[in-house]
C-alpha cells in the first residue's frame, strides 16, 4: 500500500480580482493513501474547507480561481473534462458537508436523494435501486427505513439528515470519502453516534477518508495522520501519535494545550494569544509569526518550508529548523 | 391539507365583503347623480324621481346596501343605465373574452419567461444575461397599451397579417384574434417573469443542496432543471400569481387598443356614460378574480412545497 | 403591470436599513457622484432625465406651437420641417403637444410619488413605532391594498372619482402608498431594535424626538430609492389612466391621451402613437435605471 490514492500538490485557490487575489489556500501538498484516514484541522478561515472542496472541484469558478494539481489514482482532476468529473463526483469520490439541514434537497423525498446517485452511476433497475436506498439508510441507522423512503428532508432531525447524507455518501462505495466537519452542527451526543458510524463505514467500506475539522479530538477518534492549516497553508503534517506526543509547530502545540482533558488540573485553558490573519492580508514571512511565542527575526521575511523533523513528520517553522540544526 | 385550504378559503372571505361594501359605497358617494346621468341634462324632476324609484335609488343608504348584497347572492348585479340589458348578461358576454386573452397571454409569457431565465441564470454576466437585463428593463418601461399599438401597426395596418378589431367567432377566429393582444401582454409578462427565474435561480444554485446534487455527479441538466428550477418555482409562484393579475389590469388598456370585447371594454365605457350599476359589476367582477388568483396561488403553493404541506 | 417588481424591491429595500454599514455613510454628493458616474447606462439615463426636466420646464419656450391651436387646413400631415412629427386630425402639432405633455407626466411623476411617500411614511413609521393595535390595522390595509396591482387599483378608483387632475393624484397617491408604508414599517422596526435607540427609549427621550433624530433619517435613503422607482410607475400609470380617458382629459395634452387620440387616427397617420409612446418608454426607463442605480449603490449586498 504504498501507492496514494489522492496526491494534492501546490494547491493554491484564490478569490478577488486578479491583481490584488485573496489567496485562500496557498501552495498545499499533501497526499492520502488507500484506506488511510488523514484528518486536516484548522480554524475556521484556515482554508481547510476550500481545500477539500477544490478536490471534488466544487469550488466555484468564478469567483475561485483553483490551480495546482489534484492528483486521483494519478489522473489530475483539474483539467478533467466535466462529464469526467462527474463520473467520479460520487462514485470514485464523495463528500460530506458540514451542515445537513440544508445539504439536502427540500422538494425531493429522502428515497429520491439517494436512489439518485445510485441512477447516477449505472444503477438502472428501479427495483433494485430501491432495495438499495433501503439497506443503505438500514445500515446509517435510520429507523425504519422502508417507511421513511417517501418522507421529506424537514420531517428528519439534523442528526438524521447528516445520517442520510453519509448513506448518499457510501451509497457506491467510495474510495475516497470526503467529511467537512460531520459533526459540527450536531448535538454533542449525537456527533459521537455520527463517529462512530463513520468508523463503521470505515471498517467495513475500507474507504479511506479525508477527516475536515477544526476539532483535534474528533480527528484523534478517527485518523491515523493528520494535517495542520494555518492561514491557507500547511504548516504541520504527522502520525497522529507522532503530534499527540511530539507538536512541533507552535501553533499545533498551542492548538494540543487549549484542548481541555479530563485530568485538567489548569484553572484555565490556555489560549493562542491574537487572532487567525484575514486571509489576503500580507503574504510575507510567516503568517503565524506574530502571535508566535518563539519568532525569530527571519520569520518576518522568509515563509518556512514544509521540511521533515523526523519520519514521517513535517512541519514549517523556522524556530525548529534552528533547533534542529543545533 | 384539506384544513389548510379551508383556512385559505375562509380567510379571504373578510377582504370580498370589504370589497363589496367599498365598492358599494363607493358608488353611493360620488358627485353626480346616476338619473341625470342616465336620462340627461333636461329630464324633467317627475322624469327623474320616476327612474329613481325604478332604479331603486330612493330608499334609504342602508336599505339599498341589503339590496345590493341580496342582489349579489344570486349573482344579480342589477339593470344596466344605459341600455334595458342585465348588468350579468352584460358580464356574462364579456367574460370569456377577457378569460381567454388572459390566460393566452399568461401562458405565452411563461412559456417564453422561464426558458428566458434560466438562459441569463446559466450565463450570468454573460451575453444572454445581459440581453435578458436590457429586455426585462425594456419590458417594465414600455406601456401595454403602447406596445399593443406598435404591434398594431405594424402587424395589422401596414403588413395586414391580423385582424385590426373584433374577437373572431368558433377556435381558430378566436385564436386568430387573440394572438395579437396576447403576445402584447405575453412579451411585457416574459421579461417580468424571465427577470424572476433568473432571480430565484441564482438564489437557489447557491444553495448546499444543488451543491450536494453536484458532488453526486449530476450533470449540469439535472442540476439546473431537476434540483434548481423545481425549488426555484417556489418564489416563482408566488411571482406568476402578481403576474396574472398584472395581465388582468393590463387586458384593460389592451382590449382598448384592438377594440376587442371583454370586462375591461365594457367597464371602460360603462365609466364613460356613468353607467352606475355596470361600473359596480365590473369592479366587483375584477376585485374577486384579484382575490381569487390570490387564493389560487396560496392553494398551489402547497402542492409545490412539501414543507407547507405538512404544516397543512 | 410590471410594476409587480415592486414587492420584491420593498423586501430588499426594508432589509437594507437592517444590515449593519460596512463603511462610514458615503456623503450625499458623493455617492450622488459616484451613482451617476459608475455605468456608462445611468450617465446616459441621468442625461435623459436632465432633457425631460429642461423640457418639461421651458414647455412654453421650446415648443414651436400652441398645443391646442388647431388648424383644419392642416389636418393628419406627415413628418415635414414645418412639423417634425407631423399634426394630428385636428391640425395640432404633435411636437407641442408632446413637449407640453411632458409637463403633465413631470407633475404627476413627482407629486404622487411624493404625496404617497408622506402618508405612506407617517403610516409606516407609526406602525412600526407603536407596534400593537395601530400596526394591525395598517398592516391590514396594506396587505389588502397590496393585494391588487397598482394600475387595477387606480382604475377602479378612477372609475369611482372619475379623472380630474386632483382625482389622479389621489388615484396614484392610494396606489403607491401601501408600498412606502410597508418600507417604511420594515425600516422604523429595524432601527427601533438599534442599541442608541433603545437606550435613548430607556433614557426617556420624548417619543417626536425619538422618531426625528433617529427613526426618519435612517429610512430616509430607502424612501428615497422608492420614490424615484415609483416616479417612473407613476408616469407610465398617468399615461395609461390618460390613454384610458380616466386621466388628463382632452384638449389638454398628455403622452396617454396623444397615443388616444392617434389610435382614433390611425389609419391617416401612426406617428402620434409611436412618437407618444417613444417618449414615455424613454422617460419611464432613464429613470428606472437611474434608481436601480441609487439603490444599488445603497445596498451593500449587490456592490460585492
Amino acid at each position: 500500500m504504498s501507492g496514494k490514492l489522492l496526491d494534492i500538490r501546490g494547491l493554491s485557490v484564490e478569490f478577488g480580482p486578479v491583481r490584488n487575489p485573496v489567496r485562500v489556500v496557498d501552495d498545499v501538498s499533501f497526499a492520502v493513501r488507500p484506506g488511510e484516514a488523514v484528518g486536516l484541522v484548522g480554524e475556521s478561515g484556515s482554508g481547510k474547507s476550500i481545500t477539500a472542496l477544490s478536490v471534488l472541484r466544487l469550488v466555484p469558478e468564478p469567483p475561485g480561481r483553483v490551480s495546482g494539481h489534484i492528483l486521483f489514482e494519478g489522473t489530475d482532476l483539474l483539467p478533467l473534462p466535466r462529464s469526467r468529473m462527474n463520473a467520479i463526483r460520487g462514485k470514485e469520490i464523495s463528500m460530506v458537508f458540514q451542515e445537513p439541514m440544508s445539504s439536502l434537497n427540500p422538494v425531493m423525498t429522502i428515497g429520491e436523494q439517494v436512489a439518485e446517485v445510485l441512477m447516477l452511476h449505472g444503477e438502472t433497475d428501479r427495483e433494485r435501486r430501491r432495495a438499495r436506498v433501503i439497506e443503505l439508510l438500514g445500515l446509517v441507522g435510520v429507523p425504519d427505513p422502508q417507511s421513511r423512503l417517501s418522507a421529506y428532508p424537514h420531517e428528519f432531525s439534523g442528526g438524521m439528515r447528516q445520517r442520510v447524507m453519509i448513506a448518499i455518501a457510501v451509497a457506491c462505495n467510495p474510495k475516497l470519502l470526503i467529511a467537512d466537519e460531520p459533526t459540527t452542527a450536531l448535538d454533542v451526543t449525537i456527533q459521537a453516534q455520527v463517529l462512530e458510524l463513520m468508523l463503521d463505514i470505515r471498517r467495513r467500506y475500507k474507504s479511506a477518508i479525508l477527516l475536515i475539522s477544526h476539532d483535534l479530538g474528533v480527528i484523534a477518534e478517527i485518523c491515523e495522520r493528520v494535517v495542520v492549516m494555518y492561514a491557507g497553508r500547511i504548516v504541520e503534517d504527522a502520525g497522529i501519535r507522532s503530534l499527540f506526543a511530539g507538536p512541533k509547530h507552535p501553533y499545533t502545540q498551542g492548538l494540543l494545550k487549549s484542548v481541555p482533558t479530563l485530568f485538567d488540573d489548569r484553572r484555565r485553558l490556555y489560549q493562542i494569544p491574537g487572532s487567525v490573519p484575514t486571509p489576503g492580508s500580507s503574504r510575507q514571512g510567516c503568517s503565524f509569526r506574530p502571535r508566535c511565542p518563539v519568532a525569530l527575526d527571519r520569520c518576518a521575511t522568509e515563509t518556512p518550508p514544509l521540511i521533515h523533523h523526523g519520519a514521517g513528520h513535517l512541519a514549517a517553522c523556522w524556530a525548529i529548523a534552528a533547533e534542529d540544526a543545533a | 391539507m384539506a384544513r389548510y385550504i379551508l383556512a385559505r378559503l375562509l380567510g379571504a372571505i373578510p377582504t370580498v365583503f370589504l370589497v363589496l361594501t367599498l365598492v358599494f359605497f363607493a358608488m353611493r358617494i360620488l358627485p353626480g347623480d346616476p338619473a341625470v346621468a342616465a336620462l340627461g341634462d333636461n329630464a324633467q324632476p317627475a322624469q327623474l324621481a320616476q327612474y329613481r324609484a325604478k332604479m331603486g335609488l330612493d330608499a334609504p343608504l342602508p336599505l339599498q346596501y341589503v339590496h345590493f348584497l341580496a342582489g349579489l347572492a344570486v349573482l344579480d348585479f342589477g339593470q344596466s343605465f344605459m341600455s334595458d340589458t342585465r348588468v350579468s348578461t352584460l358580464l356574462l358576454h364579456n367574460l370569456p373574452y377577457t378569460i381567454e386573452l388572459t390566460v393566452t397571454a399568461v401562458l405565452i409569457g411563461l412559456v417564453l419567461g422561464i426558458p428566458l431565465g434560466v438562459l441569463a441564470a446559466t450565463h450570468r454576466n454573460r451575453l444572454p444575461d445581459d440581453a435578458m437585463r436590457i429586455y426585462s428593463l425594456i419590458g417594465y418601461a414600455i406601456p401595454d397599451f403602447y406596445l399593443g399599438a406598435i404591434l398594431l401597426v405594424v402587424f395589422s395596418l401596414w403588413l395586414g397579417w391580423f385582424p385590426i378589431n373584433g374577437a373572431g367567432t368558433g377556435f381558430w377566429g378566436g385564436l386568430y384574434h387573440v394572438i395579437l393582444p396576447a403576445i402584447t401582454l405575453a412579451l411585457l409578462k416574459s421579461a417580468f417573469i424571465g427577470r424572476l427565474t433568473r432571480a430565484s435561480l441564482l438564489d437557489v444554485l447557491g444553495r448546499d443542496y444543488v451543491r450536494t446534487a453536484r458532488a453526486k455527479g449530476a450533470g449540469e441538466r439535472r442540476v439546473i432543471y431537476r434540483h434548481g428550477l423545481r425549488n426555484a418555482l417556489l418564489p416563482l409562484s408566488t411571482g406568476i400569481g402578481l403576474s396574472i393579475l398584472a395581465t388582468l389590469s393590463g387586458s384593460v388598456a389592451v382590449e382598448l387598443v384592438f377594440n376587442r370585447p371583454g370586462v375591461g371594454q365594457l367597464l371602460i365605457e360603462a365609466i364613460h356614460q356613468r353607467d352606475y350599476p355596470v361600473i359596480q359589476g365590473g369592479v366587483i367582477i375584477f376585485a374577486l378574480f384579484v382575490v381569487l388568483v390570490n387564493l389560487a396561488m396560496d392553494i398551489v403553493y402547497v402542492f409545490v412545497d412539501p414543507r407547507v404541506r405538512v404544516q397543512a | 403591470m410590471s410594476d409587480v417588481n415592486a414587492p420584491a424591491d420593498i423586501d430588499r429595500l426594508g432589509a437594507m436599513v437592517a444590515r449593519e454599514p460596512i463603511a462610514p455613510e458615503p456623503r450625499f454628493r458623493d455617492l450622488v457622484v459616484r451613482v451617476i458616474f459608475a455605468r456608462a447606462s445611468t450617465s446616459i439615463a441621468a442625461i435623459v432625465v436632465v432633457i425631460f426636466f429642461v423640457i418639461a420646464a421651458g414647455a412654453t419656450w421650446i415648443a414651436p406651437y400652441d398645443p391646442l391651436e388647431q388648424s383644419f387646413i392642416a389636418v393628419n400631415q406627415l413628418p415635414s420641417w414645418q412639423h417634425w412629427i407631423g399634426t394630428d386630425q385636428f391640425g395640432r402639432d404633435v411636437l407641442s403637444r408632446l413637449i407640453y405633455g411632458s409637463q403633465n407626466s413631470l407633475v404627476f411623476g413627482a407629486l404622487s410619488p411624493l404625496f404617497a411617500a408622506i402618508i405612506g411614511g407617517i403610516l409606516g413609521v407609526s406602525a412600526g413605532f407603536f407596534g400593537g393595535v395601530t400596526d394591525r390595522i395598517v398592516r391590514r390595509i396594506i396587505d389588502m391594498l397590496m393585494a391588487f396591482p397598482e394600475l387595477l387599483l387606480a382604475i377602479l378608483i378612477a372609475a369611482a372619482l372619475g379623472g380630474s387632475f386632483w382625482n389622479v393624484i389621489i388615484v396614484l397617491t392610494v396606489a403607491f402608498t401601501p408600498g412606502f408604508a410597508r418600507v417604511a414599517r420594515a425600516s422604523t422596526l429595524a432601527v427601533k431594535q438599534e442599541p442608541y435607540v433603545e437606550a435613548a427609549v430607556a433614557a426617556g427621550v420624548r417619543t417626536p424626538v425619538i422618531i426625528f433624530r433617529h427613526v426618519v433619517p435612517n429610512i430616509l435613503a430607502p424612501i428615497v430609492v422608492l420614490m424615484t422607482l415609483w416616479s417612473a410607475s407613476a408616469i407610465r400609470v398617468e399615461a395609461t389612466l390618460a390613454f384610458l380617458g380616466l386621466g388628463t382629459q382632452p384638449p389638454h395634452p398628455s403622452w396617454g391621451n396623444i397615443i388616444r387620440d392617434g389610435l382614433e387616427n390611425m389609419f391617416a397617420t401612426s406617428w402620434p402613437i409611436l412618437a407618444g409612446g417613444f417618449a414615455i418608454t424613454v422617460v419611464v426607463l432613464a429613470i428606472s435605471i437611474l434608481g436601480d442605480s441609487v439603490r444599488d449603490a445603497l445596498d451593500p449586498e449587490v456592490n460585492q
